[in-house]
């Protein structure tokens, strides 16, 4: 099922938590909301979930206006961070329950809501735990049972907020890879919340990147490292450090030097140079670069990662040395990003 | 560094870092005995004295009888009662945000504050046949003072503390996600609350109705007023083993008692069994 949030705005008591959100989903898409707390993704989750109304703006499943339409009827399955399952329910019964309480004709019969709850602990790999209560159960095994749940009601869309922020690293990880499985297997669209971008840039198809109520990039992983669009992107992607700088006739100067880097299409004036930490080529003598004095050096899994202070305006960067390059001892370091980008100064 | 052999069997005393262990059981075992335990095996003695014909025959007195479905049975309907309204009266508290909610959720208590004797005389005034709602009543061929239904409306108002205080705490710890959940999954606001919310209080609402019943059953000062206590019909137990007293009839009175003892025992316990069987399977 496409999914399409339409010029989206959401006020919480007169607090703006969107600002004019538009996204489309494509159908059998599995699609990440990522960013910092308070950047309004999952506020924007449970709006698609219709567990929150729109001050304005649509929302819509297919061709149809889903706005209109209750939670009860969106026929959404939505996980929850802390699970929420029903305690006082089994296994099976929890899983069932979706099932158990449709009226009429779609009400399956009893055998088949148990026959499918035992497809569906299949399915998340928990055969033989239905008699179980939830209270019996470790939490990545409750999360399974919460995605088993959700999944019984053959949603059109399946919703997960932040699933994986309660479980331990090793969890995470795992599920996280069996999620992906599930995805492929099943074809739900899902859209899922989450602040580690690790997880977003290893499990979606596309990312969506939002800060404080705005969605600054849709992309793929690879768009969103290689070409962010934006100073905040930039910075809340990966690894980056930036320095103030201004463009002078095509050409970047850090205070009253060039550094050696041309940047002929953009426009004259204050920019911020933005470049990853371990994308910099080491220099010996210094015309045309950025040097700076080892203020701070640490040691980081396989690199070395090195504070400089750059010029007498107290600026710091970082950037990453090989663990036994000798310019880690040094004083002063000279460097040239290898991959940068320049945003202007506002 | 060595370590102490594990220990096999049953200790009941586990190693802890939280001191005092012996010192607060030993004053809780002190302490209950001198309050609970000497008194109550004080009245099993005396009962006990009486030889068991004798006992026999004041327990299968018609009036002891009568006087005992009275209490029991009115304790029961206005536990019963309370459990309703005192479980919407936690949930218009818990659930809902209106001006003047401080006060009514400090009204609540004020039966636990009162002295009964000045409730059974207000409600008496206002139940009476010449009472502001007694008046309205009477047309309707309701008595309420001076009958069982009285008694059921002073207990009542004894006992609705015990029902929401009890049930107020477990509502406020719901997690509004499960509804949501269950939400999602197409449950009806109806269905949330019989089969979602229900059942998790169900335990709470348990205790609040043992609580408010065991009170009942015990419950004298606000009751002698509004009953009338007309011997096989509005005679209460409790009463019952006062006006044995005043005659002397010490035998009689803990023979009474001891009954009493013995039936409220025997329901708690069911309740507390109802408890822990519920209490393990939902964690």
């Amino acid at each position: 099922m496409e999914v399409r949030v339409a010029n989206v705005r959401k006020e919480f008591d007169r607090f703006p938590a969107l600002h004019d959100v538009s996204l489309d989903i494509k159908s059998g898409e599995l699609i990440a909301l990522l960013g910092p707390s308070g950047s309004g993704k999952t506020t924007l989750l449970r709006l698609i979930a219709g567990l929150e109304r729109p001050t304005r703006g649509k929302i819509f499943f297919g061709d149809e206006d889903a706005s209109q339409r209750s939670i009860q009827e969106r026929n959404v399955g939505f996980v929850f961070q802390h699970y929420a399952l029903f305690r006082h329910m089994t296994v099976a019964d929890n899983i069932g329950f979706g099932l158990k309480v449709r009226h009429g004709p779609s009400r399956p019969p009893a055998q088949e809501i148990r026959r499918r709850a035992s497809e569906l602990l299949d399915l998340v790999q928990l055969s033989g735990l239905e008699k179980r209560y939830p209270a019996q159960l470790s939490g990545g095994q409750r999360q399974r049972v919460a995605l088993a749940r959700a999944m019984a009601i053959e949603p059109k869309v399946l919703l997960l907020d932040e699933p994986f922020g309660a479980l331990d690293a090793q969890v995470r990880r795992e599920l996280r890879r069996w999620l992906r499985e599930i995805h492929d297997a099943t074809g739900h669209t899902t859209v899922f919340v989450t602040h580690d971008q690790e997880e977003a840039l290893e499990l979606a198809d596309r990312v969506v990147v939002m800060s404080q109520g705005r969605i600054e990039q849709v992309g793929t992983a690879d768009d969103i490292y290689d070409t962010p669009n934006s100073p905040f992107v930039y910075g809340f992607i990966g690894e980056s450090s930036s320095l103030p700088v201004k463009v002078e006739n095509g050409e970047i100067w850090l205070a009253d030097r060039p550094i050696g880097l041309a940047a002929p299409h953009e426009p004259s004036g204050d920019a911020t140079l933005f470049f990853r930490p371990h994308d910099v080529e080491l220099l010996d003598g210094c015309s045309g670069c950025i040097a700076g004095t080892v203020a701070a050096s640490r040691r980081v899994a396989g690199t070395r990662r090195v504070e400089l202070e750059i010029g007498g305006e107290r600026q710091r960067v970082e950037i990453e040395l090989p663990v036994d390059h000798p310019a880690a001892q040094k004083s002063r370091v000279a460097f040239r990003p290898g991959r940068w980008k320049l945003f202007p100064t506002a | 560094m060595t370590t102490a052999p594990a220990q096999a069997g049953w200790r009941f005393r586990q190693p802890s870092v939280i001191p005092g262990f012996g010192l607060t059981l030993g004053f809780s075992l002190a302490y209950l005995t001198l309050i609970i335990l000497i008194p109550l095996s004080g009245l099993l003695w005396r009962s006990a004295a009486l030889g068991w014909p004798e006992f026999w025959a004041i327990a299968t007195d018609r009036r002891t009888i009568k006087a005992l479905e009275i209490s029991f049975g009115t304790a029961f309907i206005a536990a019963a009662v309370n459990v309703v309204f005192g479980t919407l009266v936690a949930w218009v508290l818990v659930r809902y945000r209106f001006p003047g909610r401080r006060i009514v959720d400090a009204m609540v208590d004020l039966p636990f504050a009162l002295p009964t004797a000045v409730a059974g005389i207000a409600l008496t005034t206002l139940y009476a046949p010449n009472g502001w709602i007694g008046k309205l009543l009477m047309p309707l061929g309701i008595k309420v003072a001076y009958t069982p239904l009285g008694i059921v409306i002073a207990l009542v108002f004894i006992g609705l503390p015990f029902v929401v205080r009890t049930v107020q705490p477990i509502m406020e710890e719901i997690d509004k996600e499960v509804e949501e959940a269950a939400a999602t999954l197409g449950a009806s606001r109806f269905q949330i609350i019989t089969r979602i919310l229900f059942p998790g209080l169900a335990p709470a609402i348990v205790t609040g109705f043992s609580l408010a019943f065991a009170r009942g059953v015990g419950e004298y000062g606000s009751v002698i007023f509004i009953a009338g206590n007309l011997p096989y019909k509005s005679e209460i137990a409790p009463l019952l083993i006062v006006i044995r007293l005043e005659e002397y009839n010490y035998p009689a009175a803990t023979a009474i008692a001891a009954i009493m003892l013995a039936l409220s025992f025997v329901m708690l316990l069911v309740v507390n069994l109802a408890q822990t069987w519920s209490r393990k399977r939902y964690g």
